[in-house]
């Protein structure tokens, strides 16, 4: 894996973006993508679309991964100047307490609970409050509304890399690396998607492939490793490629599209690995339903620790899933193969 | 005065979830006169059209005609009537209350066995909804099946009224009613396709709200609006032993702009351009508190390919119960505020790539 691909996957999570604040994000991806789509444009919600016409007669294709991250919302101000809050997003309380948050305008708090000496156990968000320094309600500088992420820098660790956002600016920048690789090589009208709102209930996927009306769209994104001490059951480690959804919470992914991968992965000798997830949900449940519908994949990279500040990926399995998805965008679909 | 009246009316009238034909009508003929096409849908919505004067931006501004209410389910042989919740009813608010059943809305009550028979544990529990029954006075089964049938609805018999003495301008002082969720937000509605605007504002009042948004589903579809105003009346927690924790909203204070609720999460330059008109135009305005409750917002933001969408709510204490009360100056200011604000459009600003 090449250095671009890590300055810019440590650029592209290093921007705030929590559901339905993501700007800045968006920002920073149409700047690289404005020179490898034909189209590019942003829909009324906030959804960035880089259209790349590919030659020849293949299928209308939307590769969708989403730009939001998870955060907080700033519920109330006292007037001692803490601030009370809400989550954007499934947020765990357990990750809250001792942490940072940052807001776009610079300011962070400590998160902290009440009562915190007798070591209260957290389940709900009310007894939690952010510190900011202020000394009262009038010098506290964020009010009701604002949004934070969690402050904290990505970490190169070698083999592995951590960040705050991996789910799923990974998954934007995988996409902008395919972009890069495809090119206009590949036989398919490809809508690369950068959503908004996944972490809420997939808004932006929705709306995005209600006006695209695709024939096959596949969700990029994160999801979980079962190769952490204590962990349930679950086959998908770090390390052993990208990984092929069969079926998640919400979706059974088309046994074509399934089959697809597959085979391309074998065909072209890289690693993959097969997961049944009953604990995640992905952009592919809306797209799979919007409109007339469309066929549906998933293809995620294994990810520990998510939902925490630090969420965890292999860099080879980064690079395996970017040659997967070109060897996937680059050739005919034949959908009618389940095997 | 004559709104108020018509908040008076729209408070009092029998309008369930999938029954909402009665508060329809008052609307139908409240905004005849100020529309240029009034559509009745498949579903019953109500969508009313002011095409403006050409500007190609189309805002649909959403409030639901339905409340709360009971679906009778069982006609006991004594002539008690058992029922079902229709939206979400609070166990703890139904003993006692009054009630109006059945298509001709017979008078009835929501018995519970009196104190004196009552054993410890149900005086210091909750009564769950399939244990109250409501009684209309009837001898027995085959008496009330004159009167009522199963599958009929029943809503709280409150009349609307003044609290205190009535401010002579008829815009301020505290009122008492039912179903300010959401008649409060359809008065406005009807108030405010009573002006002119530059921009196409199609009016969307909307069925089945409390049981999950079914109206708001279609109506967004067929109005395919570019940007969208849901009215609500929402939730006032300033009460008593709420001191410390964030009120959702306060009477009061002015209409409450939603940020994200259960829902959705609103159109920050939507809010952006709520907050500028208040601020130009001196209305008061709060922030109802994030996370809150959900509106028909979650609908018709993802109707079709998005629609930017922001909600704006006259605070109400106790809703979903027997009896709200709201301040006039809120239902006022909420008005204003979004008169001002349509008149406002189309403004500099971005929605996606196209301009508001």
């Amino acid at each position: 894996m090449n250095d671009t691909m890590k300055d810019l996957v440590r650029q592209l999570t290093a921007v705030q973006g929590p559901s339905g604040y993501e700007g800045l994000v968006r920002d920073v991806i149409r700047t690289q993508v404005e020179p490898l789509a034909d189209v590019v444009r942003v829909d009324r919600l906030g959804n960035l679309h880089a259209v790349v016409r590919g030659q020849g007669s293949g299928l209308r294709v939307m590769v969708a991964a989403h730009m939001d991250e998870i955060g907080l919302m700033v519920t109330h101000v006292d007037e001692k100047g803490f601030a009370r809050f809400t989550h954007v997003g499934d947020l765990w309380v357990a990750t809250l307490v001792g942490n940072r948050f940052v807001f776009p305008n610079g300011a962070v708090g400590v998160v902290n609970v009440e009562k915190y000496e007798k070591r209260p156990r957290v389940e709900n968000f009310d007894k939690l409050y952010m510190d900011l320094g202020a000394s009262n309600g009038a010098s506290c500088p964020v009010r009701v509304g604002d949004v934070a992420t969690f402050d904290r820098s990505f970490l190169d660790l070698g083999a592995r890399w951590v960040s705050k956002a991996m789910d799923d600016r990974l998954g934007c920048s995988i996409l902008i690396e395919v972009m890069r690789r495809v090119g206009n090589q590949t036989p398919h009208e490809i809508h690369f998607v950068f959503t908004v709102q996944e972490e809420l209930a997939s808004q932006g996927a929705m709306t995005s492939a209600f006006s695209i009306q695709p024939d096959l769209s596949i969700a990029l994104d994160v999801t979980g490793s079962g190769d952490l001490p204590g962990a349930t059951p679950f086959p998908v480690v770090l390390g052993k490629g990208p990984v092929v959804r069969v079926s998640d919470r919400t979706t059974l992914v088309h046994p074509g599209v399934k089959g697809w991968m597959t085979r391309t992965a074998e065909a072209k000798g890289i690693p993959y690995q097969l997961e049944v997830i009953v604990g995640l949900a992905s952009d592919a449940e809306k797209m799979q339903r919007s409109g007339a519908g469309s066929a549906v994949g998933v293809l995620s990279v294994p990810c520990r620790h998510l939902h925490t500040p630090s969420e965890m990926v292999d860099v080879d399995d980064v690079e395996h899933t970017v040659e997967l998805m070109v060897a996937l965008l680059a050739g005919l679909v034949d959908l009618e193969r389940v095997g | 005065m004559e709104r108020k009246v018509l908040l008076e009316q729209l408070s009092n009238a029998f309008g369930p979830s999938g029954d909402e034909g009665e508060v329809r009508e008052l609307i139908a003929e409240a905004i005849r006169p100020h529309v240029a096409e009034l559509q009745v849908d498949a579903l019953g919505n109500v969508l009313a059209r002011k095409p403006g004067n050409g500007y190609p931006l189309r805002v649909m501004l959403d409030a639901h005609m339905d409340e709360v209410g009971f679906m009778i389910t069982y006609i006991e042989p004594s002539g008690l009537l058992r029922f079902g919740a229709v939206g979400g009813l609070d166990p703890r608010m139904l003993p006692g209350k009054r009630v109006l059943a059945g298509r001709s809305r017979v008078p009835g009550v929501i018995g519970l066995k009196p104190l004196h028979l009552a054993t410890k544990d149900e005086l210091t529990s909750v009564t769950n909804v399939q244990d109250l029954a409501i009684d209309i006075g009837a001898e027995d089964g085959d008496e009330a099946g004159q009167w009522v049938s199963v599958g009929d609805y029943a809503v709280f018999h409150t009349c609307f009224g003044q609290l205190g003495e009535a401010p002579s301008d008829g815009r301020s002082g505290r009122v008492k009613g039912k179903a300010f969720d959401d008649r409060v937000g359809c008065a406005v509605l009807v108030e405010t396709l009573a002006g002119d605007y530059q921009v196409e504002v199609v009016g969307a009042f909307t069925v089945q709200e409390e049981v999950g948004m079914r109206g708001a589903h279609v109506a967004a579809f067929v109005a395919e609006p570019d940007l969208a105003v849901v009215l609500e009346g929402t939730v006032a927690d300033d009460l008593p032993g709420e001191e410390g924790a964030p009120p959702s909203t306060r009477l009061g204070r002015g209409p409450a702009i939603t940020l994200m609720d259960r829902s959705f999460v609103a159109d920050r330059r939507l809010v952006d351009w709520l907050i500028e008109t208040a601020e130009a135009e001196d209305i008061p305005y709060q922030f109802k508190r994030p996370n809150v409750g959900g509106t028909d917002g979650g609908a018709v933001n993802r109707s079709r390919a998005g629609v930017p969408t922001v909600a704006l709510s006259v605070p109400c204490r106790y809703i979903h119960a027997p009896v709200a009360v709201m301040d006039l100056s809120d239902f006022w200011h909420t008005v204003e505020l979004l008169r001002a604000a349509l008149t406002r459009l189309p403004m500099a600003g971005e929605i996606g790539d196209g301009s508001i």
